[in-house]
């Protein structure tokens, strides 16, 4: 249970930090550690170099300006669970951070991190696709913005970034409507078996949109079926019972150690209804 | 940088300097170099919270992090949790309320209690609960932790009030 040896950088701009990347062929970069350490404890991970980013000031803020919320790569998830200004404008992101590991892991993890790491029982990766939310990859070449779907989704314990490059900010207009979010896991904060998030807006008529995902055991994914079946709809129990079992249908269920494929349709069944009646509720109070 | 490195770290109030690999943990290098082996490492992957220490007055996970990136940080381990050569009312509650059988996870216990009571000095049983749900014992069945901990809020409330 000790790491090998590696070479350790701990640069102070986003320039060193990519460019030790892409000067070091198996390079990987160091932000909270809470996913990395362990692997390579286990040494499951060995990279030869490791790339410290959290000596990086510039990527530590949270800011909400006109709309869009921006979260730096070395932001900590307790400083998302505290912040009133996420609070007020992506209200999901803070319902979510509670059931993100415990306190002593929240107060190194960052969301860039956990999207990096894309574990397939990890609440963000899920949540921040159902919030439309996209990261800024950066690496020497240049940078790009792409969204958390084509970054996370179809993907397991990877990403579609390339070794070089570094995410430095997660960025996401503010919620519209009202959000819900459910997950079971053993004990809670360890990892989920499955989990599902929602935020729902409602105009006069009704279901005025959907975003729906849902996580565990394989990838990520949204689950459009079950956004189409609710969408139009009053948004009342059998709207929302039909919008889940469509969930559980289009969600890629897999059997693994923690549980077989059905029940795990099951539970995506029930915590997406959970999910939508908690969102629902939230967007009539809207 | 390969080999060692001189990390310095503010252990419980004090300078120390020691040579560490950078694949060294910072609870290897507390208990190894520093000879401070009150912090215990249980899983070494994250799970238990034995490691628990507090990281510029924040808890973590002493396993999940490097002691080259903890450099010029301040660190209190149990070794630092007393005042003056009196017991931290934490401590005192632990003995008193039987917060411990084998004693294997509770430093661990103890400094995820006193940041819990530091962020919160009046948790609920239920807020406990969920607070210290990190932290695994495999001895007592947890009731006592609880009334531990809510022991040591009540007596450090009295003395505040």
């Amino acid at each position: 249970m000790k790491p090998a040896a590696f070479e350790y950088h701990a640069p102070e701009s986003v320039d060193d930090a990519t460019g030790l990347l892409s000067g070091h062929e198996d390079s990987k970069v160091l932000a909270g550690g809470q996913s990395l350490v362990p692997m390579m404890s286990f040494r499951l991970a060995r990279p030869a170099c490791i790339v410290d980013i959290n000596g990086i000031s510039d990527l530590d803020y949270i800011r909400c300006d006109g709309g869009v919320l921006q979260i730096g790569a070395t932001a900590r998830q307790t400083a998302v669970e505290e912040s009133s200004e996420i609070a007020d404008c992506v209200p999901l992101l803070v319902a979510a951070t509670g059931h993100v590991g415990h306190r002593a892991i929240r107060n190194r993890g960052t969301l860039a991190g956990s999207l990096a790491h894309n574990d397939p029982a990890s609440e963000y990766p899920a949540v921040l696709m159902a919030l439309g939310a996209s990261v800024t990859a950066v690496s020497s070449g240049g940078s790009r913005v792409l969204s958390v779907e084509d970054l996370v989704g179809g993907h397991f314990l990877s990403t579609a970034l390339a070794p070089d490059e570094l995410i430095t900010a997660i960025s996401m207009p503010a919620q519209s409507g009202g959000h819900g979010f459910a997950e079971f896991a053993r004990r809670h904060g360890d990892f989920a078996v499955a989990g599902a998030a929602a935020v729902v807006a409602m105009n006069g008529n009704g279901v005025a949109s959907a975003s729906i995902t849902a996580f565990g055991g394989t990838t990520p994914a949204r689950l459009d079926e079950a956004e189409a079946a609710l969408v139009g709809s009053d948004g009342g129990s059998a709207a929302v019972a039909e919008s889940a079992a469509r969930a559980a249908v289009q969600f890629p269920s897999t059997d693994d150690i923690h549980g077989s494929a059905d029940y795990r349709r099951a539970l995506i069944d029930v915590l997406t209804r959970r999910a939508l009646q908690q969102a629902v509720a939230h967007a009539q109070e809207v | 940088m390969m080999g060692q490195v001189a990390i310095t770290l503010n252990v419980n109030g004090r300078n120390q300097t020691t040579l560490a690999e950078p694949r060294e943990i910072l609870a290897d290098v507390l208990r190894d170099r520093l000879g401070l082996t009150g912090t215990h490492l249980g899983c070494e992957h994250g799970v238990c919270g034995a490691c628990t220490v507090l990281l510029d007055g924040e808890m973590v996970r002493s396993c999940l992090l490097f002691a080259v990136q903890a450099q010029g940080a301040s660190i209190t381990t149990i070794e630092g949790v007393e005042q003056d050569g009196e017991l931290h009312p934490m401590q005192k509650a632990f003995s008193e309320y039987h917060g411990l059988q084998c004693g294997f996870c509770t430093p661990g216990m103890i400094l995820a209690g006193v940041d819990l009571l530091k962020r919160n000095p009046d948790p609920s049983p239920d807020e406990v609960r969920e607070d210290m749900g990190g932290n695994i014992c495999r001895c007592t069945g947890y009731q006592k932790i609880v009334e531990s901990v809510l022991g040591a809020a009540r007596e450090m409330n009295e003395v505040t009030s």
